[in-house]
């Protein structure tokens, strides 16, 4: 601040140490060319000129700042979804005796994290098949195409999607129609004699849940 | 006498200009008047021209009852649903606010896309009025977006699943997939933070965008003048268009108002009644079955707007589907908005624009058939077949206990949810009523537990007594079932045609392992 002052009082020089020679000369330019240099007042309106260059210069810098600053807090929570932390924990499904091998079952279970405010989409759904004892297999509900919900029908062993006519079979693997991949399968272990799955997210194309 | 009489009426005649002419000096609104509704238009401006004044009629009727119900509603996933339900069944007049607010979004829509047609059509976007079509284009996303989003609020099953889907196209795009389906979402489910995101679409963003854009459209309409209806061999010269477009209008033009407005107020109260009475007839659009993802029994459609979509992602093929759901939006909107760019000037007559009454033609039809196709939704498999659709007495007549056991299995299989036998049961799969004319024996063994042709393989699924039980049934739909079920008279055919039993028990344990 002080240092741009004491430029300027220097004469008309001054202004080509601006830092922001752009704002100053669109200021300056037409009082330039019709103020006679050697007037008596030229000090004092290259003074006031640099005043109000500085002025300018200020307000802008100011209102940057601020402006970023206030951004931060509007964008950082508009965008903060993006950062995408996997929030998925170990989820207990049930114990492993209540799962008869050859089976494929649909078991629910509630999101490890969420609000109140969530309500019923907290809830969540998932279909296990005990391959034998201790061995599973856990499909999400949601269809490799787009999303919906598939059914798993016993008698045929397949699961089917209501919307576009996907259809896996008993391992998951695509049976037919549009899906691109096999379903969605999360990742399970075993603890104190209970299933549990690692779930928290959506699964997509991109991960599996 | 008279003169006595007359002095009070013409002082407040007086003191009624003083005061306009006051309000004018400090607001300039005569001016504004002169301008806008008083400003001369062509003189056969006429019904063409009611539907874009139809779609701002039904967009102020959606800020109106918006409101209202945004003071109602609870943008909460853990309350939106039962306070659907509390605005229709115990506020008063709540359902019949809930209906207008949804037909009207519909007839907005409609009258949105009447309206760009009718400009295509009579090439109303040529020079000088590009950036109004420009408007006019990002005015239709705007208003569609509001149709999606206002879907969403509805906080049902469809709403739900509708958000999956939009998920997982989120989801396909290379390596920004995920970020996309969290910011789409504001989080890694489907939660009360997705619904609170697209509440603040709905009833900020998206109609304080449609307001400015309303604002550049009616502006750029003021600027440039509503287009003269088009006359074959007349084109538009952008050199000398608007200083002949100007003389017409002031020596052949009407004010707006009352003139040329008189065709729009008839069209939209006429449009206003069909309103209320589509909207107390149908009654409000759902809220449909609970938003619960534990409910696995559901079965998503998108509202009828978007119907011609989810054919679309049925019926492309998989290869491609990730790439046209990606490019191909931007790359339409992008060509969309450049047609004024494209062709500027010359004629604007239908008559002269072959290709571009084509392109209408066959966007309209294209559209109408997804359309239906949505309705239809052939390619899903009906989920319920299998327990709840009858089968006609004419396909279990006269059947052998093995053949009869193949008729069970043709239903606990789930063989109906894709294959219909006399027209009852899933489109997804070929009808079967007449399968046994084009299949033998061994090619439907082979089809049933191999698959192949987008149909599941059975061969785990059923064991070989199964298989040949089914296969038996399946060799019996020969087509002389139909004739009974055409006629309805069963008793009236002597014998049901030659079936293919001795062929069949000839084959059955070879070929059955």
């Amino acid at each position: 601040m002080s240092d741009q002052g004491t430029d300027d009082m220097h004469g008309q020089n001054g202004m080509h140490d601006q830092h922001d020679q752009n704002d100053k000369l669109d200021m300056k330019n037409p009082r330039a060319s019709s103020a006679s240099r050697s007037c008596q007042d030229c000090a004092h309106a290259a003074a006031k000129e640099s005043r109000r260059g500085f002025l300018f210069a200020a307000g802008t810098t100011l209102l940057t700042i601020g402006g970023a600053l206030v951004a931060v807090p509007i964008v950082g929570a508009a965008l903060a979804p993006a950062a995408n932390r996997n929030p998925s924990k170990w989820i207990p499904l049930g114990k492993l005796v209540d799962f008869k091998v050859g089976d494929t079952v649909l078991v629910t279970f509630t999101n490890p994290w969420g609000t109140p405010d969530d309500g019923d989409t907290r809830e969540n759904a998932c279909y296990v098949r005990c391959l034998e004892a201790g061995k599973f297999q856990v499909f999400a509900v949601n269809c490799a195409h787009l999303g919906c919900p598939v059914e798993w029908f016993e008698q045929s062993r397949l699961f089917m999607c209501p919307c576009h006519g996907g259809v896996y079979y008993e391992d998951g693997s695509r049976a037919s129609g549009p899906p691109p991949r096999g379903l969605f399968e999360y990742q399970w272990r075993i603890a104190d004699e209970n299933l549990e799955i690692f779930a928290g997210r959506l699964p997509g194309l991109q991960e599996d849940a | 006498m008279t003169q006595e009489k007359m002095k009070p009426a013409l002082m407040v005649k007086r003191a009624a200009l003083d005061g306009l002419r006051w309000l004018d000096d400090r607001t300039g609104i005569l001016w504004m008047l002169r301008k806008s509704v008083f400003h001369r238009v062509p003189r056969n401006a006429k019904w063409w021209y009611v539907f874009g004044s139809a779609t701002m009629m039904f967009f102020t009727i959606q800020i109106a009852s918006g409101i209202v119900l945004a003071t109602i509603y609870a943008p909460s996933a853990a309350q939106a649903y039962e306070s659907l339900v509390y605005i229709d069944e115990q506020v008063p007049f709540g359902w019949m606010l809930r209906a207008l607010h949804g037909w009207s979004s519909n007839a907005m829509c409609i009258m949105m896309l009447i309206h760009l047609a009718q400009v295509f059509l009579h090439g109303a976007y040529k020079f000088p009025r590009e950036l109004t079509w420009v408007s006019g284009v990002f005015l239709c996303l705007t208003t569609l977006g509001l149709a999606f989003t206002g879907q969403i609020m509805r906080w049902d099953a469809d709403a739900y699943w509708g958000l999956g889907i939009g998920a997982a196209i989120a989801d396909r795009a290379p390596g920004i997939g995920n970020q996309l389906r969290a910011l789409l979402l504001g989080g890694p489910v489907i939660s009360g933070a997705t619904l609170t995101r697209f509440f603040t679409l709905h009833v900020f963003i998206l109609p304080g965008a449609a307001i400015a854009l309303i604002g550049c459209h009616l502006y750029s309409v003021l600027r440039n003048g509503i287009s003269e209806m088009p006359k074959a061999g007349e084109p538009v010269d952008p050199a000398t268009y608007r200083e002949g477009y100007e003389a017409r209008v002031q020596k052949d033009g009407v004010p707006f108002y009352p003139d040329a407005a008189r065709h729009d107020m008839v069209f939209c109260g006429a449009m206003l009644l069909v309103l209320i009475g589509v909207a107390a007839w149908f009654g409000p659009f759902g809220p449909g079955a609970l938003p619960d993802p534990r409910i696995i029994e559901a079965s998503p459609r998108p509202d009828g707007l978007f119907l011609w979509l989810f054919a679309a992602l049925a019926l492309l093929p998989p290869a491609s589907e990730t790439f046209l759901l990606l490019v191909g939006p931007p790359v339409a909107i992008a060509i969309l908005a450049a047609v004024p760019f494209l062709s500027n000037r010359g004629e604007r007559a239908p008559s002269r624009r072959p290709i571009s009454v084509l392109l209408v033609v066959l966007l309209t039809t294209g559209f109408a058939v997804l359309t239906l196709l949505g309705v239809r939704s052939p390619w899903s498999p009906q989920m319920k077949a299998w327990t709840s659709t009858p089968s006609d007495i004419a396909f279990i007549a006269d059947r052998t206990p093995l053949e009869l056991q193949g008729a069970l299995e043709f239903q606990f299989a789930q063989c109906r949810n894709c294959h219909s036998i006399g027209d009852a049961g899933g489109k997804r799969g070929p009808d079967l009523t007449t399968v046994a004319t084009r299949l033998s024996w061994d090619q439907l063994v082979r089809q049933i537990q191999q698959g192949g042709g987008n149909m599941p393989a059975y061969g785990k699924a059923l064991s070989s007594v199964e298989t040949q039980a089914l296969v038996a049934y399946l060799s019996t739909l020969d087509g002389g079932d139909l004739r009974a079920t055409l006629t309805g008279a069963l008793e009236a055919q002597p014998a049901r045609d030659a079936a293919p039993e001795p062929v069949a028990a000839e084959h059955s344990p070879r070929q059955v392992q």
